[in-house]
């Protein structure tokens, strides 16, 4: 016989089989999941889920396609949350430390409770990131939150009224596009290409037989 | 550690023979023996497991018997259950699908500037391309070229593919990885700015670009955000679920259907991109698959539908390392990064059983052989697996390597109890891609004028086989591309008039005098999870 837990989803009990995560534990219970599932595989946030244990003072926030069921779980999931997203001109802005105070002004109004990173569904330091952002340091803030899937569980927990996920977005554009070293040699295999440098070279593969191109795959160098 | 003390002491010998087994270079097999190994022991070569089509543009053709059933099954509507003369849409381009082709493909169709409007049956980002884990190729080494990246990716697709989509594929691959990182996407690079890039199976330069072990997910989430600041109208939890053809045969929108409350709705659009990715969740074979929750092929099944033809549908994905313990991530992918920072692949007496990169098709077959003809599989309560072993990684690069170059995978196992860095992890073959789809063109037309296809849905771009890093580069590239030359028609097309779907009625008839029509409802949309009550 299987061993069983109990759960409660949405206030209301179900016997599951003890080893499901909370998403299979629901379609166990016969739930047809729409929202709240997405990639299946912790990397879409799609599937933020907040639970407590019966008897237990803690409230927990987890992804639930990467969560294990336990006795006395009460769940409600977070299919959707209002987080506020700034529109802006990614070749416009620039990385400077003003640029955050123009778009998301409320980080500054946090208070320091760390219940962004205590929530977080995948362990984030959320509180440092948002520091980081603060003072312009948008690299160390992309570092930081550069694992973050978007589920908005830290949103959700705080008081400022924070988007945290969308602060951490902006942040890692400007690191990416500004702040982050160029290549040189992208940029010159670029130039090579629009200059035809290869056209022949790959209008002749294109032409060759199967014969001559399987031998020339076939015995093809591969970089040690 | 893992629960099963029986694991632990298989583990034990995995780990007396690293030292060994990290100095190793297993010798590549041969063209021959590949060839040989395939046919024994891949899933595309399992006859039984394949449908000859009765009906629509590919009749006679062979395609995975799931997929079968829905391309030769009913539509979800009638014709009269919609008022196609009083659209609730109107725009340039329609884009069908929310993923890293269509985000690509609506930014540039919005560049372009013309119309776009994204519907997807999810939320933007839902998509296999937030899953990839690995990379993205592009030949952009001075040790490379784009034209030895042809011939990694026609010859790991056995010389099957589209030469004309190839080409398109290696020569906009540097401008691909220039234009995301002008978004903003942050790459892996040196302090200097050179990508850092290692090899993919397959491939004979190391040209994989990543973000970690997050490539997809920064891609995708940069794409999407890029989306949202230019207003492109994105419809989410809204599926189509037949496309629209003018007086003409011309496609010309699509039918669509809010997710939640079911209330159908009419998009008018001078062209139309399918962009719905792949078919993991049909579970071919009844494998596990690495794929998102809304890979359901629905994409083959609205183009086939009105006429689109399909090409190498046959052929499937088996990423070689799914994960195949512990049983609440079974099937999730383990990239494949993982090898290409040196893990090898080891059986039950920890033996390496050959060369971890080898290209998918041939890695999976030999972990299957592995498993069943040499009993050489470890045994799990969900069947074979073998070892990869992942503190090798470590044991050749230092300590801190993993968290620091594949942390989402340290991160996966490590809600199980299973530390990578210590212990080596199980893996068996995963449905991860669909090789084939739609024959598009090398402007990503269909079959169908005013249709066209990009990224996974697509077909001929990696033959019969595609490799790591090609495929979130196909939809880039292809996403671009398809929004560049949709927006183009749209601008030299009039907005359709007459608006038809009789193309319902008409296949449905053809289908009956087959003999074949299915009541399967398709596109099936998301699959059926939910445990009927007993």
């Amino acid at each position: 016989m299987e061993k069983m837990v109990n759960v409660y989803l949405f206030g209301k009990k179900y016997s599951v089989p003890a080893g499901l995560t909370i998403m299979t534990a629901m379609e166990y219970a016969g739930y047809e999941l729409v929202r709240g599932c997405g990639c299946r595989n912790g990397f879409c946030g799609a599937c933020a889920t907040i639970y407590r244990i019966k008897g237990q003072q803690q409230l927990n926030a987890c992804l639930a396609c990467q969560t294990e069921v336990q006795e006395g779980m009460y769940v409600a999931t977070l299919p959707f949350f209002p987080l506020v997203k700034q529109v802006y001109n990614i070749e416009e802005i620039k990385p400077t430390e003003q640029v955050m105070m123009q778009l998301y002004p409320e980080i500054y109004a946090c208070i320091g409770c760390n219940a962004c990173t205590k929530a977080c569904t995948q362990e984030l330091n959320v509180m440092q990131y948002i520091a980081y952002a603060q003072r312009g340091e948008y690299e160390k803030c992309a570092e930081e939150s550069f694992d973050c899937v978007m589920c908005g569980v830290c949103s959700s927990r705080c008081p400022a009224g924070i988007s945290h996920p969308q602060v951490a977005m902006l942040a890692r554009r400007l690191n990416g596009k500004y702040l982050a070293p160029g290549c040189g040699h992208l940029a010159d295999r670029v130039k090579e290409i629009n200059d035809g440098t290869f056209e022949e070279l790959i209008e002749n593969l294109m032409q060759k037989p199967l014969d001559e191109i399987k031998e020339l795959y076939n015995n093809r160098e591969i970089e040690k | 550690m893992y629960k099963i003390d029986k694991l632990n002491e298989l583990a034990e010998i995995v780990a007396a023979k690293r030292a060994e087994n990290a100095e190793l270079e297993p010798r590549r097999m041969t063209a021959e023996e590949k060839d040989t190994l395939l046919a024994a022991f891949h899933p595309d070569y399992k006859q039984d497991e394949f449908t000859v089509l009765s009906a629509g543009v590919n009749k006679g053709g062979k395609v995975p018997s799931q997929l079968a059933e829905l391309l030769q099954g009913k539509s979800r509507i009638k014709a009269e259950d919609v008022d196609l003369s009083a659209p609730d849409y109107d725009t340039d381009v329609l884009i069908i699908g929310g993923g890293g082709a269509g985000a690509s493909a609506a930014i540039e169709a919005d560049e372009a500037g013309v119309k776009a409007m994204i519907v997807t049956k999810l939320r933007i980002g839902d998509a296999n391309t937030m899953m990839a884990e690995g990379g993205i190729q592009a030949a952009d080494k001075p040790n490379d070229s784009p034209a030895i990246h042809y011939i990694d990716a026609f010859g790991g697709g056995h010389f099957a593919a589209k030469p004309e989509l190839v080409k398109n594929l290696v020569t906009k691959a540097p401008s691909a990885i220039q234009w995301l990182n002008n978004l903003g996407v942050e790459f892996d690079k040196e302090p200097d700015g050179t990508m850092v890039t290692t090899h993919g199976g397959g491939t004979s330069r190391k040209r994989m670009h990543a973000a970690k072990d997050y490539s997809g997910a920064e891609i995708m989430r940069t794409l999407r955000d890029e989306v949202l600041n230019r207003g492109i109208p994105v419809i989410d939890f809204t599926a189509a679920v037949e496309i629209i053809l003018d007086e003409n045969g011309k496609a010309a929108g699509a039918v669509l259907m809010n997710m939640e409350t079911k209330e159908l709705l009419v998009a008018r659009a001078k062209t139309v991109i399918i962009a719905t990715g792949g078919a993991g969740r049909l579970h071919y074979q009844g494998f596990p698959t690495s794929n998102h929750y809304g890979a359901t092929a629905d994409g083959l099944i609205l183009g086939y539908r009105v006429g689109a033809g399909l090409l190498y549908a046959d052929t499937l994905q088996y990423h070689p390392t799914g994960t195949g313990y512990p049983e609440q991530i079974f099937g999730a992918l383990v990239t494949e990064k993982v090898r290409s920072l040196g893990a090898k692949l080891v059986n039950i007496d920890g033996e390496v059983f050959m060369h971890p990169l080898e290209t998918r098709d041939v890695t999976a077959a030999s972990i299957i052989r592995e498993c069943t003809e040499r009993g050489k599989g470890v045994e799990t309560a969900l069947g074979k697996a073998v070892w990869l072993d992942t503190p090798m990684i470590e044991y050749k690069h230092g300590e801190g390597t993993i968290e620091k170059r594949i942390p989402a995978m340290m991160r996966m196992f490590g809600k199980y109890g299973i530390d990578i860095r210590k212990e080596p992890i199980l893996v068996y073959p995963t449905l991860h891609y669909q090789n084939g789809g739609l024959n598009i063109s090398a402007d990503c037309s269909t079959d169908v004028e005013n249709l066209y296809a990009a990224g996974e849905v697509a077909g001929g771009i990696h033959g019969r086989n595609r490799l790591m890093g090609n495929s979130l580069l196909d939809v880039i590239v292809f996403g671009r591309d398809a929004g560049k030359n949709a927006a183009a028609k749209a601008k030299e097309t009039a907005v359709p008039e007459k608006l038809t779907l009789e193309h319902i009625e008409k296949f449905s008839k053809e289908l009956e005098e087959s003999g074949v029509a299915s009541e399967t409802v398709s596109p099936m949309l998301l699959p059926h999870y939910a445990r009927k009550s007993k």
